[in-house]
């Protein structure tokens, strides 16, 4: 059964390249992202701080939050990409990160090639992915096209591989940042039949978006992430209400800080 | 086993020594992902020429050619004794270097897909040495060229080239695990990098020999690059390496392995952190 369990996990970057702390920086930083400390020669931003949550078996989790609240890195934490220097992360189950569809795809190498890329990327063997070369090319249409280098595709061919290469697999726990692309018109109704196969296979999924309506359609739980730290996790409605109304009051900060901004312009 | 799957025990079961040689084990075990990955990138520059990879090669005999013939004349040495020495010095030196200077940026330049997968980090260090290897072949085919017009005096101790670049590619592992992860931390080092091994080209016995030297011969003895220069260069010109070379390259292995062991274990989960 697969399941994760992050206990405590801290993680914090180093930022190197000298950033001047002026008084705008502070002002956005009230705004925006993590929080920003300041270490001897560097700065330090706490990506994540003290966070502690627990997934199990058939717990479909959207993380949601403003830019620069913790999502991507709290997604990297748990695929091990990120190893915190603080809190202990149990993951059982094999993770498979999917964050960026087009991974390893080579414009200048054929379908073909391309899908063995991607298969060995997503953690395949030579022949697993053999086994699955038909499916792939029967789902994407493509034929002949598999024989040519990817850069002569149109824009819908090229989305149409990524999303069959990426859904071609059982992951145990998926992570997602911002869902799949689905590519054309004509495709979206099968493309969309077979996500939600490849979602219901998925043990545990964890989905990291600020689309409401993807998240709706695939969530049954929530976390709200702001400056790195877990606002609330549970019920998907709830978390989504809180996330709504901190969003208006972000808003309404926005305006704030845009007259504060010209201000200090002006 | 997928390379998504890296033993993730409890934190109380980890030690950073054990995750550093897991880390090493499991990339070799992913031979599949680099081993494509590597062929992909030689094709990859000459994807749409007509000799594809061969460009790498007629360039070197191009060099090897023009520095030969101008060489052996100021040298005053006989063309067929000069040529080999030469072609086989650079076809090993330019090896070395694609090593030590790949390897430096070989975390920095992986850095996408080192944030978006979880493989063990000594995949894209295997993946740069397979890489070189293969050009290395690629550029073997000048020696074979050449054999039947040179004097090479080939025989059974030929065959030693082989463990010679076997422990060149073990250094170059080391090397590439040391500075490649340095150099994610800073970004001085890949610069750094490349000027000393323009000035290791000259100051290695490339393209001249040891016997010119005369009293200074502590300047050859002193370059490490010498050694594994003629670890590999004197097998393929028909002569055994003395023992005491064999011995320092060795000692350099060994060195090498156990300073990258203790580096990973210190700083392999930073890597992902600075890249």
């Amino acid at each position: 059964m697969p399941s994760i369990k992050l206990d405590n996990v801290s993680v914090s970057f180093p930022v190197y390249s000298a950033v001047s702390r002026s008084l705008k920086n502070k002002v956005i930083s009230a705004t925006t992202g993590g929080r920003i400390g300041n270490k001897a020669n560097h700065l330090i931003v706490h990506a994540l701080e003290q966070v502690s949550l627990s997934f199990t078996h058939g717990d479909r989790v959207a993380l949601v939050g403003h830019n620069g609240a913790g999502k991507t890195t709290l997604l990297r934490v748990i695929a091990g990409i990120f190893e915190p220097p603080t809190g202990t992360v149990q993951v059982e189950g094999k993770v498979t990160p999917m964050f960026d569809t087009s991974l390893g795809i080579d414009p200048d190498f054929t379908g073909n090639e391309n899908i063995i890329l991607r298969g060995l990327y997503l953690g395949l063997s030579k022949s697993e992915i053999m086994a699955r070369m038909n499916d792939i090319a029967e789902f994407t249409e493509l034929g002949q096209f598999l024989e040519l280098p990817v850069r002569t595709y149109s824009q819908g061919m090229q989305a149409r591989l990524a999303f069959t290469m990426a859904t071609c697999i059982e992951p145990e726990i998926l992570l997602l940042d911002e869902g799949i692309g689905a590519g054309d018109e004509e495709f979206l109704d099968k493309a969309n039949v077979r996500l939600d196969a490849f979602i219901a296979k998925t043990g545990i999924l964890v989905l990291a978006s600020h689309h409401i309506e993807l998240i709706r359609r695939f969530c049954n739980k929530a976390v709200l992430m702001e400056h790195g730290r877990v606002a609330l996790f549970g019920d998907l409605d709830e978390v989504l209400e809180l996330y709504r109304r901190r969003a208006e009051l972000a808003e309404s900060g926005e305006q704030t800080k845009n007259a504060l901004l010209e201000g200090v312009a002006g | 086993m997928s390379i998504l799957q890296m033993a993730r025990g409890t934190a109380a079961q980890r030690s950073p020594l054990r995750d550093a040689i897991e880390d090493f084990g499991a990339g070799l075990k992913h031979w599949e992902l680099w081993f494509t990955l590597g062929w992909h990138d030689v094709h990859q520059r000459y994807r749409r020429s007509v000799v594809g990879p061969f460009w790498l090669t007629i360039s070197m005999g191009m060099m090897i050619g023009g520095l030969g013939y101008l060489y052996s004349g100021l040298f005053g040495q006989s063309l067929e004794r000069y040529l080999p020495h030469i072609a086989v010095g650079i076809i090993v030196f330019s090896t070395i270097t694609t090593i030590v200077t790949e390897g430096s940026t070989v975390f920095i330049s992986s850095a996408s897909t080192i944030l978006q997968t979880k493989a063990p980090l000594s995949i894209y260090v295997y993946q740069m040495l397979w890489r070189a290897v293969l050009i290395f072949a690629h550029n073997m085919c000048i020696y074979l060229i050449l054999l039947p017009f040179f004097d090479f005096r080939l025989g059974l101790v030929t065959l030693l080239a082989v463990p010679g670049l076997l422990l060149n590619v073990i250094i170059g592992f080391s090397m590439g695990i040391v500075i490649g992860g340095l150099s994610t931390r800073f970004r001085d080092v890949p610069p750094i990098v490349s000027s000393v091994m323009q000035v290791a080209f000259f100051l290695t016995p490339v393209f001249w020999t040891v016997e010119t030297l005369k009293g200074r011969e502590a300047f050859v003895y002193l370059n490490p690059f010498y050694y594994l220069l003629d670890i590999v260069r004197l097998p393929l010109l028909g002569e055994a390496p003395p023992m005491l070379m064999w011995l320092v390259v060795i000692a350099m292995a060994i060195g090498g392995t156990v300073l990258a062991v203790i580096f990973f274990a210190c700083y392999r989960a930073r890597i992902p952190y600075w890249v």
